[in-house]
């Protein structure tokens, strides 16, 4: 009975996981081809044995060699990378003061708040970006306003810049900062907030001093939440950011759908998900330290 | 050589270290503390004692600077403390549920006043080693509070508020989440620290055994009020109204009229049975409404009627509890009144003098309770 337990959750990640996972990698390690599938070699079970050697004969790390030779591709690693830590930082700072005043609101408000971090949620992810388009063109409503109001007297050029590319991230991964840190605050005793004023702290120095360092594992988490997801992220830098916004992600895309090229794509996709897995270590340790931390 | 006893309260010419003036706190229609004056002197032991919701956190929290009276005013050492916020008052609190930071370790925490107040570094260590002799928690210094007793996180709460060297030490249930035994040996230990350090401590507490054990003098609070304030004896043997003697201890409570002969008060109360005789009542009148309480160690029971008692009365033993060192008679009169009597049990439990339904004599002398008029 544990088995079949415990096997369900292998298997789930077998499915979902393991096995595509093999199938990007095997196709990272093929050559380019005007084909159905676009590569070679291609498995034919009828020649046997021999025909399984000569797959594996094909097999190289050509691909992988070459995503260190052209500079793109490290560059929009690194691009990745600092949009994603840059993202991450803005969100944080949007998200702590929203769960802090959910956290401090009164009890029967609360549940409303949450509906209103959640609400965007039940929309179309899709629709919701286009909607920033609309609000962020140089024709948008936002510009719309600024210049009505008479704080701007040409319209900003915000759309497809990597400002946009930002507000289209915070804007989106918003909820996955708030909730842990919330669940964190939530927790946090008021009397320890009045002992530390108690013994001399001022109220901006007891926040720091003692809600900061006791949030700090809803930060970490609700950081590694937006972090993750945001380095790969293609939607929202392909119709928010401009030509010159350079993501993973969407030379991923372009590398799949306009070149075709799906061993170059695969193997961008395999050193991704390896860059990824150190922050997903991180997390999970951070997620165990704190189950030990609440026992 | 009589001992020199601590009384400021009697002394006319001290002056008390904290003054509640006619102050009043409500919390939008609920009164929490309604026009009470009081005063506490320096060295003090003072202890609130009061159901939950009579007022005595609140009062507490005022002295912390949490709350501010909404009329009337405090005064610490003579000064106005009403708008001083909490970190600008030399008055520290000991929190009831210790209000320890989970993040930092024992010594961390006892620190952290001491570093809010830029103290220099090497005289920090030096008070903090202090502290955690004072508190007996040398060893455990590096611990965090989740990896040490409950006891001890008491210690580290107390040795914390205690480390800034505070004017007042305010206590909020502080031995409310330890055992019995524990809290017993920690009331002691309470007593000597605050002897040592000579700090006045404001102790609230529901617990009325702790109050009588560890302070110099109690108030009894109800309803935003203080119905007593006095030494433990005097809350305990001149209760000055039914509910102090209620709230205190164990007691019978009987009403009926008064009637003034001499120099002793009579009481009618019932039927058929004889008129309690005790000290008199100031200005009370004959058929006025009176009330007598008389504590159950105080009542012998005895199977013969004694000669000589002021008040004797027939009953018959309806219930007894026995609690080990002492059993409590529950008696039952002639017109149905319980009357608890209590005695010690100098004898084993076999060879109990009475049993279930056995007519029995309560007595007692005419000082041995007190008439009170409400």
């Amino acid at each position: 009975m544990r088995r079949l337990l415990i096997a369900v959750p292998f298997l789930w990640l077998l499915a979902l996981f393991i096995v595509p996972f093999a199938i990007v990698f095997k196709i990272s390690l093929s050559d380019l081809a005007v084909a159905i599938p676009p590569y070679t070699p291609t498995l034919d079970f009828a020649e046997g044995w021999a025909g399984l050697k000569a797959f594996y004969a094909e097999l190289d790390f050509e691909n992988y060699i070459w995503l260190t030779e052209d500079d793109l591709y490290w560059k929009a690693y690194l691009s990745s990378f600092k949009i994603a830590v840059i993202s991450t930082l803005l969100t944080l700072l949007v998200g702590y003061p929203i769960a802090y005043g959910i956290a401090r609101a009164p009890q029967e408000w609360r549940a409303m708040l949450f509906m209103l971090v959640i609400l965007p949620f039940w929309t179309s992810f899709l629709i919701r970006v286009y909607a920033w388009m609309g609000i962020l063109s140089q024709e948008g409503y936002l510009n719309q306003v600024l210049l009505w109001i008479g704080v701007i007297n040409e319209p900003l050029i915000i759309l497809n810049t990597n400002i946009a590319v930002y507000i289209g991230i915070v804007y989106t991964y918003l909820p996955f900062m708030i909730l842990p840190i919330y669940a964190a605050l939530e927790k946090l005793d008021i009397s320890l907030l009045e002992a530390a004023e108690d013994l001399g702290c001022s109220r901006f120095s007891a926040f720091w001093l003692v809600t900061i360092p006791l949030s700090k594992q809803g930060i970490i988490a609700g950081s590694f939440l937006v972090f993750i997801p945001t380095i790969g992220e293609f939607v929202i830098p392909s119709l928010l950011g401009g030509s010159r916004t350079l993501m993973i992600g969407k030379v991923l895309w372009e590398e799949f759908f306009s070149n075709r090229d799906w061993p170059v794509a695969s193997a961008v996709a395999v050193v991704l998900l390896l860059i990824l897995i150190i922050p997903i270590v991180l997390f999970q340790r951070n997620e165990q330290k704190q189950r030990e931390a609440d026992k | 050589m009589a001992l020199d006893v601590f009384a400021p309260w009697d002394d006319p010419n001290a002056k008390p270290l904290i003054q509640f003036q006619n102050v009043t706190k409500r919390f939008g229609d609920f009164t929490a503390i309604d026009d009470l004056t009081v005063d506490i002197f320096e060295k003090e032991f003072f202890a609130l004692l009061g159901p939950s919701g009579c007022g005595k956190t609140t009062m507490m929290r005022m002295l912390a600077g949490f709350e501010t009276p909404t009329e009337g005013q405090i005064l610490l050492a003579g000064q106005d403390i009403g708008a001083v916020p909490p970190n600008k008052r030399a008055v520290n609190m000991m929190f009831q549920s210790y209000a320890l930071f989970p993040h930092l370790s024992i010594w961390e925490n006892i620190a952290f006043g001491l570093k809010r107040d830029k103290m220099p570094k090497d005289q920090i260590g030096e008070r903090v080693e202090e502290m955690l002799r004072l508190t007996r928690l040398e060893k455990f210094a590096r611990r965090k509070p989740h990896q040490i007793s409950g006891g001890q996180r008491q210690r580290v709460a107390l040795a914390r508020s205690l480390a800034k060297a505070p004017k007042l030490l305010l206590l909020d249930e502080p031995l409310g989440a330890l055992d019995k035994k524990l809290r017993q040996e920690t009331q002691f230990e309470l007593m000597d620290i605050q002897e040592t350090t000579g700090t006045t401590f404001v102790i609230v507490t529901h617990d009325q055994e702790e109050a009588m054990t560890v302070a110099s003098r109690v108030a009894v609070m109800d309803h935003g009020q203080i119905v007593q304030v006095s030494t433990p004896d005097v809350i305990y043997e001149a209760p000055n109204s039914t509910y102090v003697a209620d709230f205190i201890g164990d007691v019978n409570l009987i009403s009926g009229k008064a009637d003034p002969q001499d120099d002793k008060l009579h009481m009618h109360w019932a039927e058929g049975q004889p008129a309690v005789v005790g000290s008199p009542l100031d200005g009370a009148a004959k058929g006025q409404d009176v009330h007598y309480a008389i504590r159950p160690e105080k009542v012998s029971i005895s199977a013969e009627k004694p000669e000589n008692a002021a008040n004797t009365i027939q009953g018959e033993v309806h219930d007894i509890a026995y609690l080990g060192n002492i059993s409590t008679y529950h008696v039952k009169l002639a017109g149905g009144q319980i009357i608890k009597a209590q005695s010690a049990n100098n004898r084993r439990i076999s060879r109990r003098a009475f049993t279930w339904e056995d007519k029995v004599w309560l007595s007692w002398t005419d000082t041995a309770g007190v008439f009170l008029e409400r």
